[in-house]
């Protein structure tokens, strides 16, 4: 009888363990399995080397080490700057203010946008050879022709660039979660902070950013796992790495499977990576957890 | 009962899933007619090719299948994909260098066309341009392990050349008949050009291998094919005097303001577009362009040109003759009736009607007399056309992308040509020695 209910049991999970084993386990353990390989994507052989993939990502792959780089660049920009913005402005729609559901409307139209789209699109906006050149002229505009400059094709500006744009279509996202974070607060607790004398910012002070902590940590966690994997938007907006100063660790990856057709290597990247990522979720994970206690 | 119910279907589910597992994939067919299925990435040729195969199956009875796959990076990796699952179709092309051809022959994937070309005193053989052939060919003795033959019938060829706009070019007041012949003649443009203010020289170097095109034409016309490929073997640096004077070709185009703006990030769509509305005096662009330049401006009044000459000690070379090619599946069940449909379809007949609907240069030498001036005129260059696919040797992957990154920083003024090719010979020598013993 209880063998019976035991199988049943298993009957009810089988399909969901299979659809993961087949799509997520067994690729996950390959792709581990690949890594230790000199494999070109094609050959029945998949020649067996060790470490060595691993070793030459680690310590002697510069130009990965420099898409890290370029992704820790724009993952702080969008930390900060990005954030910050989706925090005001979800406080700002969490308020009696007019036209707040269109604005909740509007904020969110860049996340739901395709990367490649707005890519294009802030390719045409930025660029003055085949764009529109509208941010140059803004400048010219204003009486600053020194500034204007091509913002895509000059090392100086190119990543800044990417991450301001980054930073335009992911700030939705930030918004929405902020917004639903900011509306879970009891309103009795502003209006005791108002009786007891407390002004907009000592409310803002003490009770929002306090409850809102646990939200700003997904946020971030959030935030960074988008951002290191970005690559859709920089195709879009510069086509490719641009001497190394737009590459990014998904379009290393990439190149090493497309360009060379080192599977094998791409997959050490790949591990490499997403320890990388894990490693980084890890120490803010704790670092919050000390924050709360 | 409910319960049961919801096992049951559980097991189906789950039996659904694993049966392709166990069976894989291929469930046995009965007798119907034959079908030849194609895969191929050529969106501008799909509506020619889905009209010869209704003329191949009024005329034999064998329906083709052609599947479009785009782009051509999707095509590229779902082709890799059903090579390592072995569901390839019985026709398909490959994308990508001679050594993923290589791989593929390599894993047993590809039929040797060989015996098939030489038949009836090599009949379908003599059909094509030797130069597009080649690209399909492995000779003795090469340097990639695959037993000598002919792997794949070439569809098409291209040659990779400069084209200029007439009008501009009258502007800037020279004879739209000649053209700058020689690279001093050329830079001296640069500031004219800057002053009617236009863009002068466009390609999509955003992407990297047409760089490498443009770099590998001035090499040979510097040093000579044999040093090129002396260096590809290790035994010439980087670093020799002829290869900083090939890097240097770039540092003078910079200087002499003949780069449009934001050429190192340009993709090759939108200099076909400021080159197609006149708004670019010089573009670096395959035969391909023809059809690409006709469907965004009708009007486009252009000439084709070798790359002007840096040097006298050799002749000018630019890439051609590797277009698209068909390969047949060594697994397919119809690989006589693919070898006929390939036949068929590198005719003359055929040829010539693929050249005029799409302003491609046929691959079969014998229907050049039907095609546009402008595609004759990129014929032309066949002549002193080459390809990394017919050298016989390759450079690192790892070699060639330091070289492009290295031009890319010389044209933003980032690095010099005596600094990138230390930075490349670093690279050759750090591939060279993982490969020694």
């Amino acid at each position: 009888m209880k063998l019976k209910s035991t199988t049943e049991n298993y009957m009810f999970v089988l399909p969901a363990v299979l659809i993961f084993s087949i799509f997520y386990i067994i690729p996950f353990i390959n792709v581990f399995y690949l890594s230790f390989t000199d494999w070109d994507g094609i050959s029945r052989l998949k020649p067996f080397i060790g470490l060595a993939n691993f070793k030459e990502a680690i310590f002697t792959d510069q130009s990965w080490w420099q898409s890290i780089g370029n992704a820790g660049y724009v993952t702080l920009i969008a930390l900060t700057f990005q954030n910050i913005l989706a925090f005001l402005l979800a406080w700002a729609c969490d308020r009696e203010i007019r036209l707040k559901n269109f604005y909740r409307v509007v904020f969110f139209i860049p996340p739901v946008l395709s990367e490649i789209v707005v890519g294009m699109a802030w390719r045409f906006i930025i660029n003055d050879v085949d764009g529109a050149n509208i941010i140059n002229r803004s400048l010219i505009g204003m009486g600053l022709p020194q500034l204007a400059h091509n913002w895509l094709s000059d090392p100086k500006t190119a990543l800044t660039t990417v991450a301001i744009v980054h930073c335009w279509k992911g700030f939705g996202w930030g918004f929405l979660i902020f917004l639903a974070g900011l509306q879970t607060i009891p309103r009795e607790l502003y209006e005791a902070a108002r009786v007891d004398g407390a002004n907009a910012w000592r409310q803002f002070k003490e009770i929002t950013v306090p409850l809102m902590i646990p939200v700003m940590v997904l946020v971030a966690i959030l935030t960074i796992l988008g951002t290191m994997q970005v690559f859709v938007l920089i195709i879009g907006l510069v086509g490719g790495e641009f001497a190394g100063h737009t590459s990014m660790p998904v379009l290393r990856i990439l190149a090493a499977m497309r360009g060379s057709s080192r599977f094998g290597y791409a997959c050490a990247l790949g591990i490499n990576f997403g320890a990388i990522l894990m490693a980084i979720s890890f120490v803010q994970y704790r670092i919050s957890r000390k924050s709360r206690s | 009962m409910r319960r049961k119910t919801i096992i049951l279907l559980s097991l189906l589910f789950s039996g659904i899933l694993i049966l392709p597992l166990l069976t894989g994939c291929n469930a046995k067919k009965g007798k119907r007619p034959v079908t030849l299925t194609v895969w191929h990435w050529m969106t501008d040729r799909e509506p020619v090719f889905q009209e010869l195969a209704s003329r191949y199956e009024a005329k034999t009875g064998v329906k083709i299948d052609f599947q479009l796959y785009a782009p051509s990076d999707a095509y590229s990796q779902k082709v890799r994909a059903a090579a390592q699952g072995e569901n390839l179709p019985d026709i398909f092309g490959i994308l990508g260098e001679k050594r993923d051809f290589a791989s593929f022959i390599k894993a047993g994937h590809i039929l040797d066309l060989t015996t098939y070309m030489e038949a009836n005193n090599a009949e379908w053989k003599n059909n094509f341009f030797p130069k597009a052939l080649a690209v399909n060919e492995f000779a003795e003795a090469n340097s990639y392990g695959v037993t000598p033959g002919i792997y794949g019938a070439p569809i098409d060829i291209m040659t990779i050349q400069m084209v200029y706009n007439k009008n501009l070019i009258k502007q800037l007041g020279l004879n739209p008949r000649n053209p700058p012949a020689t690279f001093q003649e050329f830079l001296e443009l640069g500031k004219k050009i800057q002053a009617a203010g236009v863009q002068g020289f466009v390609s999509g170097w955003g992407e990297l291998w047409m760089i490498d095109c443009f770099a590998s034409d001035y090499a040979f016309n510097i040093m000579g094919k044999e040093k090129v490929l002396a260096t590809l073997r290790g035994d010439v640096p980087y670093t020799d005097p002829a290869w900083i004077e090939v890097l240097d070709i770039f540092r003078q185009m910079r200087e002499s303001g003949i780069l449009a703006q934001g050429l190192v990030t340009m993709v090759n769509k939108t200099a076909e577009q400021l080159f197609a509305n006149e708004k670019a005096v010089f573009a670096f662009n395959g035969s391909w362009c023809v059809n690409v330049y006709k469907g965004m401006n009708s009007k486009l009044d252009y000439g084709v040109m070798l790359p002007p000459q840096a040097s006298i000690n050799f002749p000018m070379s630019i890439w051609g003759g590797a277009g698209s090619s068909f390969m047949i599946s060594a697994h397919s069940k119809n690989k006589e009736e693919a070898v006929k449909f390939l036949q068929w379809l590198t005719d003359r007949d055929q040829q010539a009607y693929l050249a005029q609907e799409t302003n491609n240069l046929p691959a079969n030498k014998n229907c050049l007399g039907k095609i546009p001036d402008i595609l004759a005129d990129f014929a032309k260059g066949m002549d002193v056309a080459t390809h990394p696919n017919v050298w016989g040797v390759s450079e690192f992957s790892a070699v060639i992308e330091a070289w492009d990154r290295g031009i890319q920083s010389i044209i933003i003024g980032e690095k010099t040509p005596e600094q990138v090719a230390r930075e490349v010979q670093k690279v050759k020598e750090r591939e060279l020695a993982k490969k020694r013993p």
